[in-house]
């Protein structure tokens, strides 16, 4: 069990900063997700950490010792990967066993742990099958058994559970966590699934484009993001986000005015991007005029997507007992006020805020 | 439900109208002759050409199989795969492990490695012979003078021309190595890695396994190659060799069961010796290696 510290680490393909000066502490025992939009730097930032790719820049440090030079085998990582990378002419057994092979380990030992952890994952009737012969959500285990059972300083998980359904998905993300909080090891988690992001990690990192744009539990992510990247990204829909400019105690957009809140009247002047989650905004008679453009009813709730004058499109969400507006009409978007994030003009939340 | 069936006739029947050209020229060159071929096995040819042939049953067949000549060409043929199929493998799977970083300028080692499947087998005879010659040769340029010569040394000539043949089929196994390394799911190699396998882990236990299907499809078709190679022999050797005996492979002593001895009746028995063999081999192949042969499945 060991910290996993990233400073200023770095790693280019040619031209291309897959990562970019990435600082970043993951604390012993916690679970980390990182989170962020296809092809922004998750997978290379934990292949560094497993050492399959090379740190260009930077110092990256597992427990006190820095592994920039340390080969993988000698790094006591785990990882499990998307394809579960399975030794496929071996059997469950066999593959459960392999890192313990390695380490010479003998053999009464061997078959007592690959019996712990095939039992802790319910594979116990599965261990002479080949991978072949599994579903998806068994060699999914398999792979999970295969890294629990050396014992790791740190678990590296990269989309373990994209391959596998909705609902066995919700399923194993619940068994990873509680035996992530069992094992209490050093977890990264890589995922661009904000659902699976918000409910397993202690902590959520959010890159893009190779960089850093916020680390914090889910609920301050959610509640204060750092940017409009992260405001957007996070919740489905994102965070709605709409110029204003502050003009006495209003806030001037094309498509009406809204009073200034109290919590932000204190730190708002001149322009300002203003930020509001759906669950912020409702149909009413005065706010904000613009047009129905689209009305998805997604069962509890309903999603009303609204283009407002002036141009910008907000998402409305409505209970579903609310009377659902009909397609093209005019409509008046109600917002709550306190509800309000604001965002400087360079993007990032608005201190004091 | 009517149309349905009228229209599976029609599919059938174009079906039919395009295999018959294929099956047509098949049956010409290939059936025909086949079955013609044990046809001759059972006639006896004269000792002078151009008297009549005449019927003898299966005598031909047992004296064939029992004489000297065709047990020591049996020998020789199968000292020579012995020879080329194992090396050319091994090899191939080498220069492909070494050929498969990830570095600048491997394709042209690439090119290199494989570029003997392109050489014919005159080319290759000829470099071959010129390094091989006792006058002109490598080993006079280092000073050794073996005699006979290599290439008419009975000892020495079916190694020599092995190394032709497993020199050609470097390039054929360089490309299947190297397909099938570039086919291997790279992260299974990584998961690996993490695991701590070292080196000689990683490739006894994990590479070799992970290839087992390509060199197992290597193995049948370097077989049939080196069962059914004997240009360097013709061109090299030829009959009137002191060496001649220990190269005349089985392929080669019909070839000159033919043309040198006028004999077609000789040289029909040993091509179906050759077919027997070829099958009976591949077969067992299939039937005793496939099963350890291991089949990626996801
Ligand atoms: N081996 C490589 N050579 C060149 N560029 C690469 C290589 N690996 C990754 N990249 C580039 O680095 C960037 C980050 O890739 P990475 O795989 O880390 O993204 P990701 O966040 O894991 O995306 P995804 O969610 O799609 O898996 C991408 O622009 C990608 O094209
Ligand atoms: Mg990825």
């Amino acid at each position: 069990m060991a910290k996993v510290l990233f400073e200023g680490v770095s790693k280019r393909f040619g031209d291309v900063a897959a990562v970019d000066q990435l600082d970043l502490e993951i604390a012993d025992g916690e679970l980390l997700v990182l989170l962020g939009p296809s092809g922004c730097g998750k997978t290379t930032a934990l292949r560094m950490v497993a050492g399959l790719e090379e740190v260009s820049d930077g110092s990256l440090s597992i427990g006190d010792d820095v592994v920039n030079d340390v080969d993988p085998k000698d790094r006591d990582v785990a990882m499990v990967f998307q394809s579960y990378a399975l030794y496929p002419h071996m059997t469950v057994a066999r593959n459960i066993e392999f890192p313990l092979r390695q380490q010479r380990m003998d053999a009464a030992e061997r078959t007592a742990k690959v019996a712990e952890a095939a039992g802790t994952l319910g594979l116990g009737e599965l261990l002479d099958r080949k991978p072949g012969q599994l579903s998806g959500g068994q060699r999914q285990r398999v792979a999970l058994a295969r890294a629990i059972v050396r014992d790791p300083k740190v678990f590296l998980m990269d989309e373990p559970l994209s391959n596998l359904d909705a609902k066995l998905r919700v399923q194993t993300r619940a068994d990873i966590v509680s035996l992530q909080r069992r094992l209490g090891t050093t977890t990264i988690y890589v995922t661009h699934d904000q659902v699976e992001a918000m409910t397993m990690g202690h902590r959520i990192a959010v890159m893009q484009g190779g960089k850093l744009q916020q680390v914090a539990p889910p609920e301050e992510l959610y509640e204060r993001p750092a940017n409009t990247f992260v405001a957007a990204f996070l919740g489905s829909p994102g965070m709605n986000l709409l110029e204003a400019e502050r003009v006495g105690d209003k806030l001037i957009t094309p498509a009406g005015e809204i009073n200034v809140p109290e919590h932000l009247s204190a730190v708002l002047d001149g322009p300002v991007t203003l930020g509001i989650r759906p669950e912020g905004l409702h149909l009413s008679t005065s706010g904000l005029a613009g047009t129905i453009l689209l009305v998805e009813m997604l069962g509890a709730e309903t999603q009303v997507h609204c283009s407002l004058e002036g141009g910008a499109t907000v998402v409305v969400r409505q209970g579903h007992d609310a009377q659902r507006p009909t397609l093209g009409d005019p409509v008046v978007v109600g917002v709550d006020a306190a509800a309000l994030h604001a965002f400087g003009p360079d993007g990032t939340r608005v201190a004091g805020t | 439900m009517r149309s349905l069936a009228v229209r599976r006739r029609r599919e059938w029947a174009l079906a039919y109208a395009l295999v018959i050209p294929a099956l047509v020229i098949f049956a010409v060159f290939t059936f025909y002759p086949f079955i013609q071929n044990f046809k001759l096995a059972l006639y006896q040819n004269p000792p002078y050409p151009g008297l009549p042939s005449h019927f003898v049953g299966l005598s031909q067949v047992t004296s064939t199989l029992t004489s000297t000549s065709f047990l020591q060409s049996l020998e020789s043929t199968f000292e020579f795969v012995l020879l080329v199929v194992p090396i050319g493998l091994f090899g191939g799977l080498m220069l492909a492990l070494a050929a498969h970083k990830k570095l600048k300028g491997m394709a042209i080692y690439q090119v290199i490695f494989s570029s003997t499947v392109v050489s014919s087998v005159a080319v290759a005879a000829v470099v071959f012979g010129t390094l091989m010659d006792p006058v002109v040769g490598l080993l006079p340029w280092l000073g050794l003078n073996p005699h006979p010569a290599i290439l008419s040394n009975p000892t020495w000539a079916l190694p020599a021309v092995a190394v032709i043949a497993i020199w050609q089929f470097l390039g054929l196994s360089f490309i299947i190595m190297t397909a099938g390394l570039q086919s291997m799911p790279e992260e299974v190699l990584e998961a690996a890695r993490l695991d701590g396998a070292r080196a000689p882990t990683m490739f006894f236990r994990v590479t070799i396994p992970l290839l087992s299907p390509t060199i197992f499809f290597g193995l049948v078709i370097g077989t049939i190659y080196a069962f059914q190679s004997f240009g360097q022999i013709d061109i090299l050797i030829g009959p009137q060799n002191a060496a001649f005996t220990h190269t005349n492979v089985l392929l080669y002593y019909v070839y000159t069961a033919l043309s040198v001895q006028n004999n077609p009746g000789l040289a029909a028995v040993l091509s179906i010796v050759l077919f027997v063999i070829l099958l009976s081999v591949t077969l067992l192949q299939f039937r005793f290696l496939e099963r350890r042969v291991h089949y990626a499945s996801n």
